[in-house]
């Protein structure tokens, strides 16, 4: 069968298939491979400490014995050496010590050693088996030299003149040839091979067991871990299915077990969550097609209204004085109902998610001179000078209906609120992102005033804007567009420094923001508010506190 | 509010569940020389459509008894009168389903009545004007004054509207028309509108003269810019 690459990246890698590099991550993110690393460590520590302590008491056990009954040895051939040696006189004493060194020797069992003191006669050293006489560890020369009543014996290895050296056992004791008063130092050096044998053979024994040991601890506590951690696992996925609005699944349950408890929660935990969001969608939904309802049946009669208005506006000549300013009054608000019901049912297609955008390649310069164009007989009347500072050519692919839609608004709200002081319009645009910005320096608001702006039905002095009318959803709409088009609209104010809104949109459509060509508050922005500048009574209360 | 004294300037039909709209739309159209017919339900749409012979159609989209795309579908199987849609959706896919099942143009309540005039005009606006001449276009051959399309001696019936906007395009061969062109000459919008309308349209006057609709010769496509007639 083949298999791609494709196939093999579908399916979840074993631990040992996948990149060293990715050990880390498995070590974070797997309880099991914890568990198990955590216990073959432990257990190898364990282990070597009891082989350890195990092994030592063998040798202890094994080494004593053989240390015991070497003494006794010892003990037994001086007791026959010191009668030999007081029959000794000066001038057979060299051929006595050689014949008592050999004597003594027991070839296979130990060795003998004779060593001279300084004041000996004789300073030729003895020895059988060809035993090297720096086999004899300094520091049990020295003891058996300044004693000389007793026994003195050190583990060390013998070495040979013509063999390697074996472990073995060095007892030594003092000698004194009472007819001359000389000293020698004699040493039985007992090879330990055949113990050091049963050692190593115990020693391999030992961590043979260990290491299989390790390797059965290890299986045992993954398998012990995949019991706990299988469920859990399943649990996780079925977590993110959940997550990922697939409210329908479930985990299995087994047995009646703290896992399968903890599967019966769980599920009961979706089942309450399904039920929720259903719950909750479900009102949302019926909302949302409530207000489309609403604003969709409000429209038969508000046409109706509408003509009859209508007609009565034409011949209002025809009224005396009371019942015309009526019927102006009536012409006027029914425009704003209108419009309130036109931005509701803007609002409600939004909450619905059916609102789509229609892309196209734009100047924004275009569209801002269009708005400008519309707004001409509010300029004029407002007395409002615009600047615009649009150096070169925004493009952007955008829905422009929309896009005319927001500038409208701010730019409508920039005049509204210039207070007769010039507002500035800036455009600007880098690699991935348009920006447009309008600026006007009238009241403006405060700092924390600023995402308020945007809510429905927001007003920042409801005692003034009334007269501004507007219905109250325009920065709403703006921002619901904005964010369709996977841009931002950004307020900044300052009370008595004026407003600033800043519309940033994606050049593409599938590009995401990073910045905006514009800085998000006005360059001219003052930092401090001087009391020379002119707010109305309402916003007097504005100007106190902040200065940003 | 009719005038009897002034000439009718045309027959209206209008299908509207809602009274009051009904008898205010009624006031206004006869205010303005028209001569209108009240009905308020779907079913009884047809019969009195049959009964009045009217001009054009005001037809409401949602009727009780008969759903109004049914009835424009019921009326449109047998003539080609001027049909102008009241909605109170304007969301794509319900405008796009009344165009599709024949009407001409549509209204989005609340509309100002000076509005629904100027539409009503522009669909009756036909008969105001005298025809040319006759114009040929393919191996179409359009009598302008007999409104009449002709392939090979035989009778291709269009609606008012197809034929307009067949006209239209025909009349200057090889000009490329935008939508909003089209929708100034044709549906008489004086500022942009919905170019839904020119797309529908421009489909249901395809499948009628076209002899593969797949792939016109006659009206054809200019990606990114519009309409034009005959082919490359």
């Amino acid at each position: 069968m083949n298999v791609t690459a494709a196939d093999w990246s579908a399916q979840p890698q074993p631990i040992w298939r996948t990149h060293p590099k990715h050990w880390p991550d498995i070590w974070r993110r797997s309880i099991q491979a914890r568990i198990v690393t955590g216990t073959l460590l432990m257990s190898t520590l364990v282990l070597i400490l009891v082989g350890w302590v195990m092994m030592s008491q063998v040798t202890d056990g094994v080494l004593e014995s053989r240390r015991t009954s070497a003494q006794a040895e010892v003990r037994a051939q001086l007791a026959q050496l010191s009668i030999t040696i007081d029959a000794a006189n000066r001038n057979t004493i060299n051929q006595q010590l050689s014949e008592l060194v050999l004597g003594s020797n027991r070839p296979g069992l130990y060795d003998v050693l004779l060593v001279p003191t300084d004041q000996a006669a004789s300073n030729a050293i003895r020895y059988t088996g060809l035993v090297d006489s720096d086999s004899i560890p300094e520091a049990l020369a020295s003891s058996v030299m300044s004693d000389d009543s007793k026994l003195w014996d050190t583990y060390t290895e013998i070495n040979y003149r013509d063999a390697p050296g074996v472990p073995g056992l060095v007892i030594g004791s003092q000698i004194r040839i009472n007819s001359t008063g000389d000293r020698y130092a004699i040493y039985f050096l007992f090879p330990l091979t055949a113990q050091q044998e049963t050692l190593d053979v115990v020693q391999r024994a030992l961590v043979t067991a260990g290491l299989l040991l390790i390797v059965l601890l290890g299986a045992v506590a993954w398998l012990v871990t995949r019991q706990v951690v299988t469920p859990v696992r399943m649990a996780r996925r079925i977590a993110e299915r959940l997550a990922a609005g697939k409210l329908e699944e479930r985990m299995q349950v087994r047995g009646t077990d703290d896992l399968a408890r903890l599967a019966v929660s769980f599920n009961k935990m979706a089942s309450n969550l399904q039920r929720q969001i259903r719950r909750l969608e479900e009102l949302s939904r019926l909302q949302r097609r409530f207000v489309s309802d609403v604003s969709h049946e409000l429209r038969t009669p508000l046409t109706t209204v509408r003509m009859a208005a209508d007609l009565l506006h034409e011949t209002r000549d025809q009224f005396d004085p009371i019942s015309r300013r009526s019927v102006e009054l009536l012409q006027n608000e029914l425009n704003r109902f209108e419009e309130l019901l036109a931005d509701l049912l803007e609002i409600s297609r939004f909450d619905a998610g059916a609102a789509a955008l229609d892309l196209e390649d734009v100047d924004l310069r275009d569209i801002v001179s269009r708005v400008l164009e519309n707004h001409e007989t509010l300029l004029h009347r407002k007395g409002c000078e615009v600047q615009l500072d649009m150096p070169e050519p925004c493009r952007a692919k955008v829905d422009s209906r929309r896009i005319e839609r927001i500038l409208r608004n701010l730019i409508g709200n920039a005049i509204e609120h210039s207070e007769g002081l010039p507002i500035r319009i800036s455009t600007a645009y880098d690699e991935d992102a348009a920006a447009v910005a309008v600026r006007d320096h009238g009241v403006g608001f405060r700092a924390e005033e600023a995402e308020m702006v945007f809510s429905r039905f927001w007003r920042a002095d409801p005692a003034r804007a009334r007269t501004t009318g507007g219905t109250g959803l325009g920065l709403s709409i703006a921002l619901e567009d904005a964010r369709l088009h996977g841009g931002r609209l950004d307020a900044w104010g300052s009370p008595g420094d004026g407003a600033y809104f800043r519309l940033t949109l994606p050049r593409r459509p599938d590009t995401a923001l990073t910045g905006s060509p514009l800085p998000p508050r006005p360059p001219d922005a003052t930092r401090v508010v001087t009391e020379l500048v002119d707010v109305g009574a309402p916003y007097q209360k504005l100007s106190g506190g902040e200065d940003r | 509010m009719a005038d009897g004294n002034r000439t009718m300037r045309g027959r209206i039909l209008i299908v509207d569940d809602d009274t009051a709209l009904s008898e205010m739309l009624s006031i206004v159209l006869r205010n303005e020389g028209y001569d209108t017919y009240l009905v308020a339900t779907g079913d009884k749409a047809v019969p009195a459509f049959r009964e009045f012979k009217p001009d054009l159609l005001l037809l409401d989209l949602m009727l009780p008894g008969m759903d109004g795309i049914d009835v424009c579908r019921a009326i449109r199987a047998e003539s080609g009168v001027p049909i102008v849609m009241l909605t109170a959706k304007s969301d794509t896919v319900d405008v796009v389903l009344g165009l599709e099942s024949g009407a001409d143009d549509y209204v989005v309540k609340p509309f100002k009545p000076k509005e629904l005039v100027a539409r009503i005009r522009a669909r009756l606006r036909r008969m105001d004007e005298p025809g040319p001449e006759s114009l040929t276009i393919g191996d179409l051959t359009i009598d302008v004054a007999g409104h009449s399309v002709k392939r090979a001696g035989e009778t291709i019936q269009l609606t008012p509207l197809e034929f307009d906007l067949l006209v239209c395009l025909a009349s200057k061969p090889w000009q490329v028309f935008t939508r909003e062109v089209l929708l100034e000459q044709v549906w008489g919008y004086r500022h942009a509108a919905d170019t839904r309308l020119v797309n529908v349209h421009v489909q249901r006057l395809r499948s009628k003269i076209e002899k593969d609709p797949e792939h016109p010769e006659i009206v054809v496509t200019v990606r990114g810019v519009g309409y034009k007639a005959g082919a490359d």
